[in-house]
């Protein structure tokens, strides 16, 4: 049986990456594979996008999805300057980042508002686990208040919310879903990348290693028992009005915006 | 009287920071430029807006020396709060013109005085309330005239040059000249030496341009589409020149859309990072800073080298440490953006050593970027950027641009997809890319600072690593025979030879012809980019002694140059070294050099 194609005349195949290096049962691997889908399924060509990150766990993931796709993986919270050098360089790509709470909430907040501010026209993808994993667990700056690390300690600073945070700066596409909750998040990601402006998206991406057990509010159990869909979410691309005039007895064949056809007769 | 003097003085200007002064000293260079007369001017401002002591220093020679001097022979004391101080200045028998109310306590005894009442003119005789602060300072532009005999045809060029096009600017200006050249005419009779005569032969078919002008249309010749930068002091010029440039010259003229893209980053870190964003994406990009903002692009320039993206980097180099003195110059930059970020990183170091040079290599660092595929560093500094320098035109660009090893999609089709972002096919350290957009199956690949393999695939590997760090330095290698050579000039056949680089060079001629004069001439050796040439170990070998001047405490390129050669020839190089944030005067390599050189054969 042959791949089902998109409408750009691609398998779902073709928006796979190298494999994974993550732990098994990463948020981030859950994401990416809702990354692959909604690309897939919104027939992006690959040599359109443009995958950037930062540095951390959630940064090394645009190596993982859309392999013919060009990606920049950059330093540290300075991937929104090099979306927007290359945004600007080409405004035919469609820029997809990547990033992570310690490499967004952190040393990354200054460029984060900046690109909101600037209305930066890329998505921006938060894969949000409250912890430092690859430096072995360390609270990051959305970590809430009173959560406890792995190994016992507790947080007393208030966390960052990169969505409040947005949306005091006037972003107009902000949302917030969960690794675990598909449904959500592909219809998201479509708006996202469909969304003309800065679209960011934070989701809730537990860590399996560091930062999934009893007292982390950002564990699996915790964002299950914890998550409130406010809104069913799907995504419907916008297009124009198909408007059809003709006369009584006569057939139309109307050519629809994915390439499929309909064929009218009035009846007298 | 004495002897005249004509055509040979330094006037300097002390007035108050944010009084309109400058205008007033521009109207005068202007005035003596167009008499034909070669000047040299240096602006040396405070780190302020309005308020603090600021001077200008006026040089003019029969020859056109265009480095400092440190003699002053005309003092226009315009600033009360430093007028015992600027006296100091003033060699013997030279003319000080003074507001009337300073005090004469403790003055002396060997300068000629104008006492000038400014302040009762500027009230009396100027109208306009609105700009008498600033008309003021015209009326001590016509009592320069009056003492050295500038024609008023002459200001008034300067006046019109300096208003291209507003007519109602030009008259008061050139009113409140007149105020000032009256008053002279009426109350003194001439005292002094200094003269300034027409001239033909040295300022025909030159200009008058800073050196960030300059580059800033290097930079759009050289076919820049996205720049971003942040301000500082002494290199927000460059961008705000680009944009001024860009609205006359990239703003199409039908559409009005903006065919580049220049922002104003939240810092020095975005500034750098778009840049190299663009750049990766295909644009020629650059970003322009001082020594405070490379130090905050230093992780980024890593990634530029590593990665291998190129940027073209800006450094109009000030006195540090840290803030330093924010409105003085300096080389000090230099070894620091050679080496820039951890790691094992070497750079392509452009170091232009006049204004037409920071035109023309602000043009080609976009070449070198794009063949090299690396983060290439013009360096300049707040001399060469900020002051005013006599120049030849530039030269319209006569060969299109190099955009390097860059692989289109027939390139792919031709290669059936095969190839690898980091193979070293030619043997040359320089390897292939290809630019986001490019409508190929096999084009995209994956950039990082991590480590990475041929074909870009992320490799902790040690013999991957090292390959690639050897092939980065082999490349550096291919770079470093095709950067613009030094400059040599051995026609003394003298066995001491000078090697120096940037805005140093205005002082090594000069100081070279008073060498010469002596009877003890010097070869020179002008770098003129980093890594050195084989060229600079050549010229050592021909010469007994080598002295490396340069504008830095610490002899930065003094150590590159012993590092670059055999060990024999070490010892025949020496060094002086300049770092008081005032342009190296003639001076500072002639004393040394007098004294050192002057043991008999």
């Amino acid at each position: 049986m042959s791949a089902t194609l998109n409408h750009v005349g691609l398998p779902r195949d073709a928006y796979k990456g190298a494999a994974t290096t993550l732990c098994a049962g990463c948020g981030h691997n859950s994401i990416t594979n809702h990354m692959i889908k909604a690309l897939y399924e919104l027939g992006i060509e690959p040599h359109r996008l443009a995958k950037m990150s930062g540095i951390g766990c959630s940064s090394k993931t645009p190596a993982y999805f859309v392999e013919a796709a060009h990606g920049f993986n950059g330093v540290h919270g300075r991937m929104p300057s090099l979306t927007t050098g290359a945004q600007l360089a080409n405004r035919q790509l469609i820029m997809l980042g990547v990033s992570g709470d310690g490499d967004t909430a952190s040393i990354g907040l200054g460029q984060f508002l900046h690109m909101i501010r600037r209305n930066v026209d890329c998505t921006y993808i938060i894969e949000d686990n409250g912890t430092y994993g690859l430096t072995k667990g360390q609270f990051s700056a959305t970590a809430d208040l009173g959560s406890v690390q792995k190994k016992g300690a507790v947080n007393t600073f208030q966390p960052i919310d990169p969505c409040a945070v947005a949306l005091t700066l006037g972003c107009s596409f902000v949302a917030r879903s969960f690794s675990g909750d598909g449904k959500q998040v592909v219809p998201l990601i479509k708006a996202a990348i469909a969304h003309r402006g800065t679209a960011i998206l934070d989701i809730i991406s537990p860590c399996v290693t560091f930062n999934d057990h009893d007292g982390s509010t950002k564990s699996y159990s915790w964002v299950k028992d914890h998550e409130e869909s406010i809104a069913d979410v799907s995504f419907i691309p916008f297009f124009e009005e198909v408007h059809v005039d003709y006369e009584p007895g006569t057939i139309r064949d109307v050519e629809l915006h994915d390439g499929s056809h309909i064929v009218l007769k009035k009846l007298g | 009287m004495t002897q005249q003097i004509i055509n040979d003085l330094t006037i300097q200007a002390a007035t108050v920071n944010g009084s309109g002064s400058q205008t007033a000293n521009l109207v005068l260079t202007r005035a003596i430029f167009h008499m034909g007369i070669p000047v040299a001017p240096k602006n040396v401002f405070p780190s302020n807006i309005e308020g603090l002591p600021t001077w200008y220093q006026l040089r003019v020679t029969p020859e056109g020396h265009m480095a400092r001097s440190d003699k002053v022979d005309i003092l226009v004391a315009f600033n009360p709060g430093t007028w015992h101080q600027d006296l100091k200045t003033v060699r013997p028998g030279g003319v000080v013109i003074h507001e009337e109310v300073f005090s004469t306590a403790d003055v002396r005894s060997d300068v000629t005085y104008y006492p000038v009442p400014f302040a009762k003119l500027a009230k009396s005789k100027i109208q306009n309330d609105t700009l008498r602060k600033q008309l003021a300072n015209m009326i001590y532009v016509g009592v320069v005239a009056g003492v050295l005999g500038i024609p008023l045809e002459a200001l008034e060029h300067g006046v019109k040059r300096q208003f291209n096009s507003k007519p109602k600017a030009v008259q008061v200006n050139v009113e409140a000249i007149k105020v000032g050249h009256d008053y002279w005419q009426d109350n003194f009779s001439k005292k002094d030496p200094y003269r300034l005569e027409p001239m033909t032969g040295k300022v025909e078919g030159k200009v008058l341009v800073d050196g960030n002008q300059a580059a800033a249309l290097g930079a759009l010749m050289g076919g820049v589409t996205v720049a971003a930068w942040y301000p500082i002091t002494p290199s927000s010029s460059v961008c705000e020149n680009l944009i001024a440039y860009s609205e006359r010259f990239r703003t199409d003229p039908k559409t009005g859309e903006k065919l580049i893209s220049i922002v104003q980053a939240e810092d020095e870190l975005a500034a750098v990072g778009m840049a190299i964003g663009a750049g990766w994406a295909g644009a020629r990009a650059m970003t322009s800073t001082s020594g405070p903002g490379i130090s905050l692009m230093a992780e980024f320039v890593g990634l530029g080298y590593y990665a291998e993206v190129p940027v073209v980097i800006f450094d109009i180099q000030r006195i540090g440490p840290s803030t330093g003195l924010p409105t003085r110059t300096s080389h000090a930059d230099v070894a620091f953006a050679f080496n820039l970020s951890h790691g094992d990183t070497r750079h392509i170091v452009l170091l232009p050593g006049t204004v037409e040079e920071c035109y023309e290599f602000a043009r080609d660092a976009f070449d070198y970027a794009d063949r090299f595929q690396t983060p290439v560093f013009m360096l300049s500094d707040l001399d060469l950027g900020m002051n005013l320098w006599m120049t030849p035109e530039f030269k319209y660009p006569d060969k299109p641009f190099d955009r390097g090893k860059v692989l289109s999609k027939a390139d792919l089709e031709r290669l059936a997809g095969e190839w690898g972002r980091y193979r070293d096919v030619d043997g040359d350290g320089v390897t292939y890319r290809t630019l986001p957009g490019t409508d190929h199956p096999a084009a995209g690949y994956f950039t990082r600072g991590s480590g990475h393999d041929e074909f870009a695939r992320y490799t902790e590997g040690a013999e991957a690593y090292q390959r690639n760090m050897d092939r980065l330095a082999r490349k550096l290698e291919t770079a470093r025979h095709l950067l613009p050579a030094p400059v040599v000039d051995e026609s003394t056949g003298a066995s001491t030879g000078v090697i120096a680089f940037g805005s140093t060079h205005a002082a090594v001629v000069e100081a070279r012809e008073a060498l010469a004069a002596a009877g003890k001439p010097v070869d020179y050796l002008r770098l003129r980019a980093l890594p050195l040439s084989d060229e600079v170990a050549a010229f050592v070998s021909r010469h007994e002694r080598v002295y490396v001047v340069e504008q830095n405490r610490d002899g930065q390129v003094f150590d590159l140059v012993r590092l670059a050669l055999p060990s024999m020839l070490v010892d025949r190089v020496r060094s002086i070294r300049h770092y008081n944030g005032q342009p190296i005067p003639a001076a500072a390599i002639t004393e040394p050099l007098m004294q050192t050189e002057a043991v008999p054969a």
